[in-house]
């Protein structure tokens, strides 16, 4: 069978010059691109120091909104459910009882509410698909752990924390 | 240990059952040895695994064993709707995610009838994109290549400048890699302001350094050796194989889907086809495909600013603009077999949609992924190798595992 690949070659041994011989240009030279590369911009952070600016659309961790007075603004409508591609969230609907309004902004909502991030692939559909404005996805990076069952946010991890100010990330371009 | 923790039961036999060897140990001659490369190896690029029949130093032959990262990505797709498949589209070729996300689109948009309709600045900004995208695999393909045959530098260089496509597309899009930014009809947002003279200033950044890349990878005596003539790949074989993209212009057919196809605007935009020319070695060999993929870099940046031309000028911004204007509300193609194609990074990747139902769900969404092509014909290109040499074919081939297992 003839051979595809020929790696027959002529070596050629160029006797070195003076100069080559010394090596010392060459390691002259070598140098001179180190220390060169010594004063330039570096380009990489000390992480958990310094961290990077994320963009406005960044997708991270999720967060569930509060309105201005405080009030979830979920309904557990579970159009965020039916969207998502990796069936990462479930939720439990309720009613709101007398006395509970400045809880909960409408007549029904979450009782309880899942995302198992092991599943969550932060694709944005479900933040895409809420009418109400509830589920965002954050600037913050979703934390490692040593447990998976930690890894199934309820609503204590997810819902924004009372007396907080809205998210900063409230730039959404297109609202339909 | 408590009772329902699961013991570590020992069978040797279950390991000859998962993924046997294909070369019988009698088949072998006396000075024959089959040598186990992968899955676990950096320079398989992911987990390929390569039984290689060695005779000495020469490779007899070699047989891929794919699979281990195969994610069922068409049987899922067959329970998703168009729309949700988009962010595993991504998964694919996690290198090159626009590239992918645009070519599925564009045969969802097909099926549908609405590809005339959608507006030119979302196609202008899908392609500037995809370019973007582009650049950067072929950045990961050549940097990494370099590290397999030994050279440190490149990577880290092409590392570095990668990293400024993807902030640009993360600024885009809101996610470094795997971006779900272009939806069937649209896109998800539109442009960020300052876009365009950032990604101007970028192309300027890049011009200098691709000349270095030229320099200290592309000439390099080093890089050259163990490059030229090696893994030489006839024109005739790489399209009995079905080899496409970088790897077929290298052997020395201009052929581009992007100018055989035109699709989207590309018939607009002025670029050309780098083709191997057989320049240090012979025609097709590693060195050939990897300065096609270096000139296609270039390429790219004219697209790019070409692009960026028309997003300025014909087709600016404007306050009405809505990317998500033109996203169908029903998803519900005619019952259909439908088969779309694009050029992506490595070559022609194809999407095959069979739909037959009512619902916005495909009864089969198969993939033609460039790179299990480009890869099946590595066990004909390095017969009557060197073994150090399989390193740097493999290599040249610049496949993504998550596309090869899908």
């Amino acid at each position: 069978m003839q051979l595809l690949t020929n790696r027959s070659k002529v070596v050629v041994n160029k006797e070195m010059t003076l100069m080559e011989k010394l090596y010392i240009p060459a390691i002259f030279g070598g140098m001179m691109i180190t220390i060169k590369h010594l004063f330039r911009k570096k380009v990489t952070i000390q992480y958990p120091e310094q961290k990077r600016e994320f963009s406005k659309v960044y997708r991270g961790k999720h967060i569930l909104k509060r309105d201005e007075q405080g009030r979830e603004n979920c309904t557990a409508c579970g159009l965020c459910a039916v969207s998502c591609p990796a069936e990462a969230i479930t939720m439990v609907a309720a009613e709101r009882k007398k006395g509970e309004e400045h809880l909960y902004r409408e007549e029904k909502y979450a009782a309880n509410y899942e995302i198992n991030m092991l599943r969550c692939i932060f694709c944005g559909l479900c933040e895409e698909a809420c009418p109400k404005d509830a589920i965002y996805l954050t600037e913050e990076l979703m934390p490692a752990n040593y447990d998976r069952s930690n890894f199934i946010y309820g609503k204590d991890k997810l819902v924004q924390p009372l007396g907080t100010s809205a998210h900063p990330k409230t730039y959404k371009p297109y609202t339909k | 240990m408590s009772k329902n923790a699961i013991q570590y039961v020992y069978h040797p036999e279950n390991f000859d059952k998962s993924d046997p060897l294909l070369t019988q140990l009698s088949d072998l001659k006396s000075q024959e040895m089959i040598i186990n490369l992968g899955p676990q190896h950096p320079s398989t690029h992911g987990v390929l695994r390569l039984e290689v029949v060695t005779d000495g130093e020469m490779i007899v032959k070699v047989i891929p064993h794919m699979g281990y990262l195969h994610r069922c990505f068409e049987k899922h797709a067959e329970n998703l709707p168009y729309n949700q498949i988009i962010p595993f589209v991504d998964r694919l070729d996690y290198a090159a995610a626009m590239n992918s996300e645009h070519i599925y689109a564009m045969g969802v948009e097909r099926m549908l009838g609405i590809e005339k309709n959608i507006p030119p600045r979302i196609e202008y900004i899908r392609v500037l994109v995809a370019e973007l995208n582009r650049l950067s695999s072929h950045f990961l393909g050549v940097g990494a290549y370099a590290m397999d045959i030994g050279a440190f530098t490149p990577f880290l260089w092409m590392m570095r400048d990668r990293e400024h496509i993807n902030r640009l597309l993360e600024w885009v899009s809101g996610a470094r890699m795997l971006y779900n930014y272009i939806w069937i009809g649209g896109l998800y947002y539109d442009l960020p302001v300052g876009f365009e003279a950032r990604c101007l200033e970028f192309v300027h950044y890049l011009k200098p350094r691709l000349v270095e890349l030229q320099k200290l990878v592309m000439e390099n005596q080093i890089f050259i050796h163990r490059t030229a003539n090696i893994g030489v790949l006839p024109l005739d074989m790489a399209i009995n194989y079905g080899v496409t993209g970088p790897m077929l212009r290298a052997s020395g057919l201009r052929y581009d889907l992007r100018k055989v196809d035109a699709y989207s605007v590309y018939p607009e935009i002025d670029f050309d086809i780098p083709i191997g020319e057989g320049k240090m070695g012979q025609v097709g060999d590693c060195w050939d495909r990897t300065s096609v993929r270096v000139e296609e870099c270039w390429q790219s940046l004219r697209i790019i600013e070409q692009c960026i031309e028309k997003l300025t000028s014909v087709h600016a911004r404007t306050n009405a603009f809505d990317p998500q204007a033109m996203l169908p509300k029903k998803i519900r193609p005619q019952k259909m077999d439908f088969y779309c194609r694009g050029e992506s990074p490595k070559g022609e990747l194809g999407f095959f949609f069979r739909h037959n139902t009512n619902f916005d769900i495909p009864a089969r969404c198969k993939v033609r992924s460039p790179c299990f092509s480009n890869l099946s014909v590595i066990s004909e290109i390095t017969q009557g190798a060197m073994l150090a040499d399989l390193i740097a074919i493999l290599g040249s081939v610049d496949f993504i595992m998550g596309e090869v297992d899908r």
